[in-house]
């Protein structure tokens, strides 16, 4: 390990390791073949009876064999450890678990361990847990709140649960940036490996909001599709002029970073490299961006600033596109970023497939970004009939194209005014 | 066994998912069925539940094996 900052330009960081759960699958390869194939993961919310809320549909994790793609949480979490951890964990356990086989990575001397760290996070956290508990202390029964409701509702423990796990004890730390959370995480990580604080880290988010307490305050807050509770498949149709909202959806998406010589001195199966991070504020409002999203359009810039490339470089761009009105400003911040370089790039947002993973959305769709770069395929935008608005920019409606893709860049904005953006590269 | 003594079993083999066999009247939560502090407050928690006695901080870290758990309800019940 090195902790020279004069060697930071030398450290690259790429990926090693990958864990996916998605409300379309468990498991990297299933969540991406039924993406580009076209399939949903939305459906009516199954968790609890969504009927008293204006917003009933939802991208829930398909129960199921492992082998089959589905969630068999006996597999990732042993049934007596179960109690003690929020779903949240549970999913955020499941994909860093995968991440970790995947890599290969063991540590087997104590330097090795200590340079090999974690950092997940969530949106939320534990939700449901909060709520219930509150639910215990409120029927007047406080004495009897289990010992396990704050360790099973708190951000970090997935970082916590992991360490622990597989004995990793470099940096343990943990990012909340709502919606932006997966980008950051991964970003964050990455810088952390660049400044020689680490080797390994294992980075993404979670989530698990979907739940009558989420779901019922996103509606109030407007931000959710009511329109499509009989048709949830098309409920998530970023940009398309009847999109109302967007769908909750839960899982998690972790990956394993590592610096370069170290994945090749062990022969590590490496799927791309991190080259770009940007971040920015708006400084505007809580929930909505500013005109023209030029606080999206700063995170782009500072991404490629840090990427060293220039936006004819970009092939895929994998966008926030939540379904919501705030599609189209991430449209015009796009588009501005590009310039005359618009017309040649594609971009999707995977959302119209998975609904919006809140804390785990940036994860995933790094890693969507990955796969697209693998495979030179662009997932497609689902429910995309009629644009709003017209562009330049390829949207991949409705189906995947086969496009050669070296570069891509995958954005994520949150609650608060808070953006990020990660380019990623071909190895 | 008696009653309490059977309940008492149940409860500690739900809550930390351990085989029956191994859950003796020796049994140390801690030593013997891989429980931790957290764990072992839960427990008293489900006893407390269960059995509809309190068991006071100071008598709960007294509690450290299935005999001391039974015994000690087994008191309360008939006090």
């Amino acid at each position: 390990m090195m902790a020279n900052l004069s060697a930071m330009k030398e450290r690259r960081v790429v990926v090693t390791g990958m864990g996916l759960v998605t409300p379309l699958a468990v498991g990297v390869e299933q969540s991406w073949q039924r993406l580009i194939a076209g399939q949903t993961g939305i459906g009516r919310i199954s968790c609890f009876d969504p009927s008293d809320l204006p917003a009933q549909v939802a991208g829930e994790v398909p129960e199921g064999p492992t082998a089959e793609g589905g969630l068999t949480l006996a597999d990732w979490v042993p049934t007596k450890d179960q109690k003690k951890m929020d779903r949240f964990i549970h999913l955020g356990m499941a994909a860093a678990i995968q991440a970790v086989e995947d890599s290969g990575w063991k540590p087997e001397t104590e330097e090795e361990r200590c340079a090999t760290g974690v950092m997940i996070g969530s949106g939320i956290g534990g939700l449901q847990t909060i709520y219930e508990a509150s639910l215990t202390v409120a029927s007047g029964k406080a004495r009897r709140l289990s010992p396990f409701f704050i360790p099973s509702a708190l951000i970090n423990l997935i970082s916590g649960h992991v360490s622990i796990r597989y004995g990793f004890k470099g940096p343990n730390h943990s990012a909340v940036t709502a919606c932006a959370t997966g980008v950051h995480a991964i970003g964050d990580a990455t810088r952390l490996i660049m400044l020689g604080d680490a080797d390994v880290m294992v980075a993404g988010g979670a989530e698990a909001a979907v739940c009558s307490l989420g779901i019922a305050g996103f509606s109030s807050a407007r931000a959710l599709s009511t329109s499509f509770n009989d048709t949830p498949e098309k409920a998530s149709r970023p940009w398309d002029r009847d999109r109302d909202g967007f769908v909750m959806g839960e899982g998690s998406g972790i990956v394993v970073l590592e610096e370069y010589e170290h994945a090749k001195a062990r022969g590590a199966k490496i799927y791309g490299e991190i080259i770009g991070y940007g971040l920015s504020g708006d400084a505007h409002h809580i929930t909505a961006p500013a005109e023209g999203h030029e606080g999206a359009f700063r995170a782009m810039t500072a991404a490629l600033r840090s990427a060293g490339i220039t936006p004819a470089d970009i092939d895929y761009v994998n966008a926030h596109g939540t379904s919501t009105m705030a599609d189209d400003l991430e449209l015009d911040a796009v588009e501005r970023f590009f310039g005359n370089d618009a017309k040649r790039v594609a971009m999707s947002s995977t959302k119209s497939a998975t609904g919006h993973l809140l804390g785990a959305a940036g994860s995933v769709e790094a890693m969507f970004s990955m796969l697209a770069i693998r495979d030179n395929v662009a997932p497609p935008t689902l429910n995309l009939d009629n644009p709003a608005r017209e562009s330049v920019i390829d949207r991949v409606a409705h189906e995947a194209q086969q496009r050669k893709i070296n570069i891509a860049l995958s954005n994520s904005f949150g609650f608060g005014g808070t953006n990020a953006s990660l380019i990623v590269k071909g190895i | 066994m008696s009653e309490i003594a059977d309940k008492v079993k149940k409860i500690v083999v739900e809550h930390l998912g351990v085989e029956e066999s191994k859950v003796t009247p020796d049994a140390s939560f801690i030593d013997d069925l891989g429980a931790d502090s957290l764990d072992t407050v839960e427990l008293v928690m489900a006893f407390e539940e269960a059995f509809s006695v309190e068991i006071p901080e100071d008598a709960a870290e007294k509690i450290a094996t299935v005999k001391d758990a039974i015994d000690y309800i087994e008191k309360q019940k008939a006090a």
